[in-house]
């Protein structure tokens, strides 16, 4: 027991301690938790007048028209969806163009080498008969990109995060919303922005550590 | 009270969901399956049964690779045989996952949310026993990676004119593609489960796979329209694959195979043939796990209506393409489909329009369309249906251009064993997949009760502050 340091050891009776200064903690945010989604909806509304900017709120499914009430902008999703598309495209075409109709060589990594494949005294640009390929590769480097795209905005897959700490916000994902105000947010001051979460009349409000 | 909805009149609207007041009630039997300690008695019989078939296609392919695909009845002229018959069966099965997720989707069918999940993992599972079949018919299976487009040494691409090659993109954009859609469509509900996960194992598990899924609303907006882009994309895609299936009869230039009519004539059987094994797994699966508040008996008849439908397109495909063959006035032609239906294989093509083209038929009545046992009936019918109808396609082989190589097919043991071990594979990944997987799409399906809507009474919503409450319950 004397071997342990002193921040450590127990009190022992009638020693006084002298407290460490408190800094005032605020955490990573404030959470308020809701029964309806009636509730979330007209609670987003409100803290979108407060005019905060770093808050969110957490709905077991996407709630109809909860995102127009937020005021988040148009995803530029379909961007990237296109650019996906647009390259699928490109590659089918060239890929079969220099492997059925070119015979210049080049260095990818490996030497390779065009062929012109004659089949059938077809013509070398046989372009119609490329056509599913190039289809194919289409869709496939669109939904790619939509896939990806959605992770990457989303900046998903994530470890950790403050809320998932929170044992109440395991409803999150069953029946319960969640409105999250992040202390970094310029407008947030602990106990006037509980107030607000307050005047929301939610089920709970509780403080989220980082 | 419980009450099962079955019959809406014009104008009027049932729940989606019966008996059920909250959200959270949903979550917990939807999870039920997979969150019992132990579960049903049948599911550890199926799955043993299920999965001791799958081993012997395991064998079965070893000893195919082994010794040759001479161990197949495939010989002159009929080189595509039972192989082909069930690759093109499975990847047929696999068409209705995409098309209930993407196209009703599209089509704002709300009543897809409760089937749409296991629709697409039957989907991944039959086009996994799909691509093994060609896979392994192609007979040096340690060359099958000249399917691709691989720099190699011998500086030898593949031939992109030709339609086995266009399948190949076809099948594999087609696997990906349900992949990222059946999985993402399921992150949401994987997280669910982490979050209710009571041992560390499955914790971790759907954690890793949950991404960090959180329900942000910021998140949420983005996946709506990754959801809608996906869906947009895979509509085409659904209706291509099969297309691409059907060049690979129709380009060629025989008889009976080189017809414009494929490509929709085998993207309607795909429809009706996935269909069908919906309703074979949806009934015994809804029973044995208690499902039956989500996919009511509405859903099966929906499903049932669709069978009706995309089976009468077939038989209408069927008496087209006999038309076709006497009016094109072809000799070779019109050999071929009269053989067809009065040579050799006839009790084939006989069982075919029985199970494809009769028995839908008692679809047209309501209480056929609602009733267990002549649904299960029809669907067993048209998966029988839908198999012999790729054999007596490939089978038009028997009788080529030149009568002294004509011949009678006669599959070996090994075509039935794999034939029979590949529903092994499927439905082994099918019970593990309801075992351990959400089998209904949670999140999507909340969105469909009232209670979930933030303008319907039953979802808070307070009658002065409200706008959209005059549509708000209808749905």
């Amino acid at each position: 027991m004397s071997t342990l340091p002193d921040i450590i050891r127990p009190v022992t009776e009638g020693e006084t301690v002298t407290e460490a200064p408190t800094v005032e903690d605020v955490g990573w945010g404030l959470m308020a938790e809701f029964e309806t989604p009636a509730q979330i909806m007209e609670a987003a509304k409100l803290a979108k007048q407060q005019g905060f900017r770093w808050w969110d709120t957490h709905t077991p499914y996407p709630v109809h028209g909860l995102d127009k009430a937020m005021g988040i902008k148009p995803t530029i999703l379909p961007l990237l969806v296109m650019g996906g598309g647009s390259t699928g495209f490109t590659v089918g075409f060239l890929l079969q163009w220099f492997t059925n109709a070119t015979n210049f060589d080049f260095w990818a990594l490996v030497p390779i080498r065009g062929y012109d494949f004659l089949i059938s005294g077809k013509p070398l640009l046989s372009i119609p008969a490329w056509i599913p390929v190039m289809f194919e590769l289409t869709i496939l480097l669109s939904a790619l990109g939509c896939v990806g795209g959605l992770l990457l905005l989303c900046g998903l897959p994530q470890l950790y995060h403050p809320t998932l700490r929170s044992t109440r916000f395991a409803r999150a994902t069953d029946d319960r919303f969640f409105l999250v105000i992040e202390a970094k947010d310029p407008k947030f001051h602990s106990e006037k922005t509980r107030s607000f979460l307050e005047s929301l009349n939610p089920l709970s409000i509780e403080m989220l550590g980082d | 009270m419980k009450y099962e909805s079955v019959w809406e009149g014009p104008g009027e609207r049932l729940p989606l969901v019966d008996n059920h007041d909250s959200l959270g009630s949903v979550t917990k039997e939807v999870l039920r399956a997979a969150e019992v300690p132990k579960p049903p008695i049948g599911w550890f019989i199926g799955l043993g049964v299920a999965s001791t078939l799958a081993s012997c296609f395991g064998l079965l392919i070893g000893y195919l690779i082994f010794t040759g695909v001479g161990v197949w009845g495939n010989q002159n002229p009929v080189m595509w045989g039972f192989p082909i018959v069930n690759f093109v069966f499975w990847v047929g099965i696999g068409h209705a996952g995409t098309l209930i997720s993407a196209i009703l989707f599209l089509f704002r069918q709300k009543w897809r949310t409760a089937i749409n999940r296991f629709a697409e993992a039957m989907t991944i599972f039959a086009v996994i026993c799909a691509g093994t079949f060609p896979g392994i018919h192609v007979g040096r299976v340690w060359l099958a990676y000249w399917l691709f487009p691989i720099p190699n040494q011998m500086e030898m691409w593949p031939q992109f004119r030709s339609p086995l090659l266009w399948d190949v993109f076809a099948v594999s954009t087609y696997f990906t593609v349900s992949l990222l859609f059946w999985y993402l469509g399921m992150v949401p509900d994987l997280a669910t489960m982490r979050d209710r996960a009571n041992t560390k194992l499955k914790a971790f598990a759907y954690g890793f796979f949950s991404l960090g899924w959180r329900g942000s609303t910021r998140h949420w907006h983005r996946y709506e329209r990754a959801y809608l882009l996906l869906a947009a994309l895979a509509t085409p895609l659904v209706l291509s694959v099969h297309s691409v299936v059907s060049f690979d009869f129709a380009v060629s230039q025989l008889p009976g195979w080189h017809t414009t009519i494929f490509p929709p004539y085998f993207v309607a059987g795909a429809v009706f043939g996935g269909f069908a094994m919906v309703v074979t797994l949806a009934v015994p699966a809804r029973q044995i796990w208690g499902l039956k508040n989500f996919i009511t008996m509405r859903h099966l008849e929906n499903m049932n209506k669709i069978i009706l439908l995309t089976g009468s397109i077939v038989g209408y495909a069927y008496s087209m393409e006999f038309f076709i063959a006497w009016y094109s006035q072809a000799p070779y032609e019109g050999f071929v489909f009269i053989n067809r239906a009065t040579g050799q294989h006839a009790w084939a093509y006989w069982i075919m329009i029985f199970c494809n083209v009769v028995s839908p038929q008692l679809f047209w009545f309501r209480k056929c369309r609602t009733s267990i046992p002549i649904m299960m009936f029809v669907v067993m019918c048209v998966n029988v249906g839908m198999w012999f109808e790729r054999f007596v396609i490939v089978l038009s082989l028997e009788q080529d251009f030149l009568p002294a190589s004509w011949a009678y097919f006669t599959p070996s043991w090994v075509d039935w064993a794999m034939m029979l071990c590949s529903f092994g594979l499927f439905f082994t990944l099918f019970l593990l997949f309801i075992r351990f997987l959400p089998v209904i799409a949670i999140a999507e399906i909340k969105t469909v009760m009232p209670q979930g809507d933030p303008h319907d009474p039953l979802g808070g919503a307070d009658h002065h502050h409200d706008h959209g409450s005059a549509e708000g319950g209808q749905e």
